[in-house]
């Protein structure tokens, strides 16, 4: 790998994208997709100073050809029309609105373009703009199909930015998802673009939506070689997932060589995500986005966009883990301690559980596993199976 | 599920007078393992596999390799009579037919012609398309009694939440004969609340089931 020097004396000009009409994006009360998360991310990170009101960029909505880069016209004017009640069950459920994962709701079309609006905003503040990185944590809907809702995602933000990207520069892409769940959308979309690497880290499918994510999804045609799937194990813990996601990342960004940086983070990776089965705490949250910024600054001159995702805890986990994100984009390094008491005041009532009172999470959130190594050396095979194309090809070159 | 469903009606063949080599070629150009041999009214008289061939030719550790033998014919190294299958069987059918003769094709016949041909890998590829896994799906999978009118009542549950069903597999419980465990792959990425309705209704889910890691 190449040496990573310098990155903490540079100087990073980042952009947080935020509006309050992310809150838009709604299913129902009850619903685990809630983008009160990204309002408590934004509000932590005022309370704790490292957040000013110049690095908040507003967003704009992304037009309809914009969504079009990915989803098909019919898909788009689906949802405009079930966002007005105008389609009858049969005709909507084939695109996968109107079920209990993605029901209707008001405006859906006009919420769901917010948030892809968002994620482009971001890619323009990094590839027009004076920005090394820009996070949107109101995007990272990556289970979206050309025309296919599914998995709380209506529209595929991650996936259509990566086009635009592709369409406006010449900027090989490296994405990389550290979600719990396999990051099928966005694979799928360019499973045959070998100017497009796709890293997935997830749950094992064998039980958890989507069920794909297999290490031999590898590409298809000329894009073969450019899909890396790691499927770890229920109840994976800190240590194997780092150990999984530190040689994945940078043996694959070494054979890659990419011009920018996707990352879709995801926060349901935590021992606390009611939807998942992996025990992982806080640390993975300050490693994954450390990883990232090294890679972004040795491979792309800094070019970085990190996005949200899933994470369903939705006050303990989700805050803390892209609120780090941010410390590191603008400030280099997380922080440490106890996080900001007003923050807590704020919130504490409105939260059905205690809040955290430190960045890090205390020790023993979860019982021990009792089958620990077994685990780690099943995480380890499949991080090999993974690799082994970037592997041979190492030892014949 | 039929036969005729997941067969390929686009067969390979050959007549029992062309040569060892010719096979050999076929084989290697189309990337499959078999080649049924047919007479001139398309009848199946044998078979042939890589295998048969990769026995009848030289040794690749011998010097001088004798390549005379690749001009035989094949009816000399086809196997025959050959086990062939009906449009109209059962895939399970074929799975023990497999099984059974340790074999990994079968040609299919109507009227004693060949209309087709299933392998090992379309038979496969069809159990994953059983188990549902191509679509967006999670699993959950409930351990029951051994008795009548139990899945109506847990598909009952997961219909009233509008939630689609993509594939239902049940299997004995190997510790406890007296119970089944019952797999369900289901449209959602949130099964919580399901799972949450069937704990309350006295079901025994297990999700994830692994050995020794329930939590």
């Amino acid at each position: 790998m190449a040496e990573h020097t310098g990155v903490k004396t540079m100087s990073c000009q980042s952009a947080f994208i935020y509006t309050e009409k992310f809150q838009q994006y709604k299913f129902r009360d009850d619903h685990p997709f809630n983008q009160i998360r990204v309002k408590l991310t934004y509000d932590l990170l005022k309370h704790a100073g490292t957040l000013t009101d110049q690095q908040v960029m507003t967003p704009r909505i992304a037009t309809d050809d914009e969504i079009q880069l990915v989803h098909h016209h019919k898909y788009v004017e689906a949802v405009k029309q079930a966002s007005q009640r105008n389609m009858s069950e049969s005709e909507i459920i084939e695109y996968g609105i109107g079920t209990e994962d993605t029901p209707i709701f008001d405006y859906m079309h006009e919420a769901a373009a917010t948030l892809v609006g968002g994620t482009l905003t971001a890619v323009d503040a990094v590839i027009n703009g004076p920005y090394d990185h820009a996070v949107n944590f109101g995007g990272g809907l990556h289970h979206a199909f050309v025309r296919k809702a599914s998995g709380f995602c209506i529209y595929n933000d991650a996936a259509i930015a990566i086009k635009y990207i592709r369409q406006h520069t010449n900027y090989k892409v490296l994405y990389i998802d550290t979600d719990a769940h396999h990051g099928d959308g966005v694979q799928w979309a360019f499973y045959d673009d070998p100017n497009v690497c796709t890293l997935s880290i997830h749950e094992t499918g064998r039980y958890l939506f989507p069920g794909t994510g297999n290490t031999n999804e590898r590409g298809r045609l000329g894009g073969y070689g450019y899909s890396f799937n790691i499927p770890i194990d229920a109840f994976t813990e800190d240590e194997s997932f780092l150990e999984v996601y530190q040689n994945a990342l940078s043996t694959i960004a070494e054979y890659f060589n990419p011009d920018i940086i996707v990352t879709q983070n995801g926060a349901d990776a935590h021992a606390h995500d009611p939807l998942t089965h992996l025990c992982n705490t806080m640390n993975i949250f300050e490693e994954i986005p450390q990883l990232a910024h090294q890679i972004a600054h040795t491979y792309c001159d800094g070019r970085w966009i990190a996005l949200g995702g899933g994470g369903y805890d939705l006050w303990r986990v989700v805050p803390r883990a892209w609120a780090q994100i941010w410390n590191i984009a603008s400030h280099f390094e997380p922080l440490s301690g106890a996080l900001p008491q007003d923050w807590i005041d704020t919130w504490s009532e409105k939260s059905p559980v205690t809040l955290p009172t430190t960045w890090r999470d205390e020790s023993g959130i979860y019982n021990e596993i009792p089958r620990k190594n077994e685990i780690t050396e099943k995480n380890r095979i499949s991080l090999e199976k993974s690799l082994k194309l970037i592997k041979n090809q190492q030892k014949y070159t | 599920m039929l036969v005729e469903e997941i067969m390929k009606k686009e067969v390979i063949t050959l007549l029992p007078n062309n040569t060892i080599k010719e096979a050999l070629e076929l084989l290697n150009h189309h990337h499959i393992r078999h080649i049924p041999i047919v007479n001139e009214d398309h009848n199946v008289v044998g078979i042939i596999s890589d295998r048969d061939i990769r026995d009848a030719a030289p040794s690749t550790l011998e010097e001088k390799q004798n390549q005379d033998i690749l001009n035989h014919n094949i009816n000399s190294i086809m196997t025959s009579p050959v086990i062939t299958v009906h449009p109209l069987d059962f895939i399970e059918e074929i799975a023990s037919v497999f099984y059974e003769h340790e074999i990994a094709c079968v040609p299919v016949t109507k009227d004693q012609q060949l209309i087709g041909i299933v392998t090992e890998k379309d038979l496969l590829y069809t159990l994953i398309q059983l188990t549902g896994i191509h679509e967006q799906s999670s699993q959950i999978e409930i351990k029951v009694p051994n008795r009548a009118g139990i899945l109506p009542n847990i598909t009952k549950i997961i219909g009233e939440r509008k939630t689609n069903i993509s594939s239902v597999f049940i299997y004995p419980d190997q510790q406890d004969r007296s119970q089944k465990i019952i797999v369900l792959r289901i449209q959602t990425m949130n099964p919580m609340p399901l799972i949450d309705e069937l704990k309350e209704q006295g079901y025994d889910v297990l999700w994830p089931n692994i050995p020794g890691l329930r939590q």
